[in-house]
């Protein structure tokens, strides 16, 4: 017997019976609270993206804590330098589980104009795990909300990004093809 | 006996306090050290670097004209008036004189990005001082400016329009009729902020006859544009040096009286006031012709070294080019007024209470891109 059918008939149209972990990934993907930590000129861009006109509470993610430990996202948004990467790494270490990582801009992801400076790190790669990249110097607010929607996807269907990106399940694709 | 009670008189111990690199308030990454007794500010210590890019340094491996991008980078939300004033160092050094119609649409360029500089300094210190709604007024104006850059040349932040000798492409069509439009809509929002918050009980006993900066510890820490303002000494190197189309055009410069946060607050509230009157005469006096002098492909200024200044949203901000005769400049020295005017936080704080420093930090309207280059 499937759980659905306990469900009485008469609350058949408004109980859904789902899993424990898809019911966390549909919460998660769509109130993604993400720290207020600008670092340079694209923090400008991500509080335009916040402010009236793009208005991202649109999607839930307008909640932009102040402290690591209320906050499930990292926006890296703007030039990372290695003074700043300790601290940097210090804050995303103090986000609980689980946190996901948004390199925004040029900057963040292979350190941009600056890339030859000698102070610059050379994309935040190189110190924490990223889960989207936004490029555009700065990227548009369109953009880093669609970078917030890219997200979203990959919370709630993890196993899309192989797909999408081609790499990883190798073996479904030549099956396919020698089928 | 008495000897015994002395010894144990109550005596308080300093106590050092670390806020930053990464805090709400400090608009960037700052860390400020701040000595407490009790509640009580002794000392502010801003310790800075945390987005030192070494832009100094980059503009030596790079040819002047692929220098002004990075000049969009350090006060990045007053990037107009950064690329002015990289340009006219460099025009100085090859004596290049750029056309009339240029420094028209210089000067409109510029106080339109000034104008949504100081919104958002009035939007981040309603923000820091509790009015999270703040923010969201003055950006939602603000969008209208950056609308009008788009416009202008395809970005919101980051133009780069400004170039040697004069601006990349003359002003699009119905560039003029949405300016216009703006600035009928200036006195209205500007009044529906001061409905906000100049009547709010708060926001009055955090600003006025706090953090009060005198005339000569201002000059002292040889501080500029409406820091210095505010205490009461009306420098503008718009009106001292009469660069560009300014001397063509009439304006005020406000200044304060106590050189309190309140001060800061109103001199920058007047100044958009007063940079939408210059608009407006740029637009009606805007004379026809190139908006490109004659500049070489490969640009090679002679042997010797220029300062060169003009007013930044947030200062006198200067640039030090020394030539050796080649492509690239031999050494770029940039006065940034936001790096400056952070000398003034210790004098500013010294004896206030610790809340109080959040609300002079926000009032001098520092920027990291620019305080650490």
């Amino acid at each position: 017997m499937e759980i659905v059918d306990i469900v009485p008939p008469i609350l058949k149209n408004n109980v859904a019976v789902v899993t424990v972990d898809k019911l966390f990934k549909w919460a998660r993907g769509n109130s993604i609270w993400p720290l207020s930590s600008g670092l340079a000129c694209c923090a400008i861009e991500m509080m335009s993206t916040a402010a009236a006109r793009f208005d991202l509470s649109r999607f839930g993610y307008e909640v932009f804590r102040a402290g690591p430990r209320q906050s499930d996202l990292l926006i890296v948004a703007g030039t990372l330098t290695w003074k700043m990467a300790p601290p940097l790494v210090r804050l995303y270490e103090e986000m609980p589980e689980p946190k996901y990582v948004i390199a925004m801009g040029s900057c963040a992801i292979g350190g941009g104009p600056f890339a030859d400076s000698y102070s610059v790190v050379k994309g935040i790669d190189e110190v924490l795990p990223v889960d989207v990249y936004i490029p555009g110097c700065p990227p548009r607010p369109e953009a880093l909300i669609d970078g917030m929607l890219k997200l979203k996807e990959k919370i709630m269907h993890p196993e899309r990004v192989n797909e999408k990106t081609g790499t990883g399940n190798n073996e479904e694709k030549t099956e396919a093809v020698t089928a | 006996m008495n000897e015994f009670n002395d010894n144990v008189a109550p005596k308080t111990e300093t106590f050092v306090l670390n806020m930053g690199p990464q805090h709400p308030s400090t608009h960037g990454v700052l860390r400020v050290e701040l000595d407490l007794d009790g509640e009580k500010v002794i000392r502010v210590r801003p310790i800075m670097g945390y987005l030192h890019r070494g832009i100094e340094k980059l503009l030596e491996s790079r040819t002047y004209a692929q220098g002004s991008p990075f000049t969009d980078r350090l006060d990045y939300v007053s990037s107009m008036n950064n690329n002015y004033g990289y340009c006219h160092a460099v025009e100085e050094l090859c004596g290049i004189e750029p056309p009339p119609r240029a420094n028209y649409i210089r000067a409109i360029v510029a106080e339109l990005n000034r104008i949504t500089s100081h919104m958002v300094f009035i939007g981040s210190l309603a923000n820091d001082l509790g009015a999270v709604t703040g923010m969201i007024y003055t950006f939602r104006d603000r969008e209208e400016v950056l609308d009008i850059f788009d416009l202008v040349c395809g970005a919101r932040q980051t133009y780069n329009y400004i170039r040697i000798g004069g601006v990349a492409q003359d002003i699009p069509q119905g560039f003029e009729e949405k300016v216009r439009k703006f600035l009928d809509r200036v006195p209205e929002f500007m009044e529906e902020y001061a409905d906000l918050l100049n009547g709010n009980e708060i926001f009055n006993v955090r600003l006025k006859e706090v953090s009060v900066m005198t005339k000569e510890e201002a000059l002292a820490c040889n501080m500029t544009g409406p820091n210095l303002r505010a205490t009461g000494v009306p420098f503008d190197v718009r009106k001292v040096d009469g660069y560009g189309a300014y001397p063509e055009f009439d304006f005020d410069v406000p200044v304060g009286e106590n050189g309190d946060n309140w001060d800061r607050y109103q001199v920058r509230y007047k100044e958009i006031l007063e940079s939408a009157k210059i608009v407006r005469q740029a637009l009606d006096g805007m004379p026809e012709g190139d908006f490109m002098a004659k500049v070489p492909k490969v640009l090679k200024p002679p042997k010797g070294e220029i300062f060169s200044r003009t007013e930044g949203t947030r200062g006198e901000l200067g640039f030090y080019i020394v030539s050796d005769g080649t492509t690239k400049p031999y050494r770029v020295h940039i006065r940034r007024p936001s790096f400056i005017s952070m000398q003034g936080l210790n004098p500013m704080c010294r004896g206030g209470l610790i809340g109080d420093a959040i609300a002079a930090f926000a009032s001098i309207d520092p920027l990291m891109g620019e305080v650490d280059c």
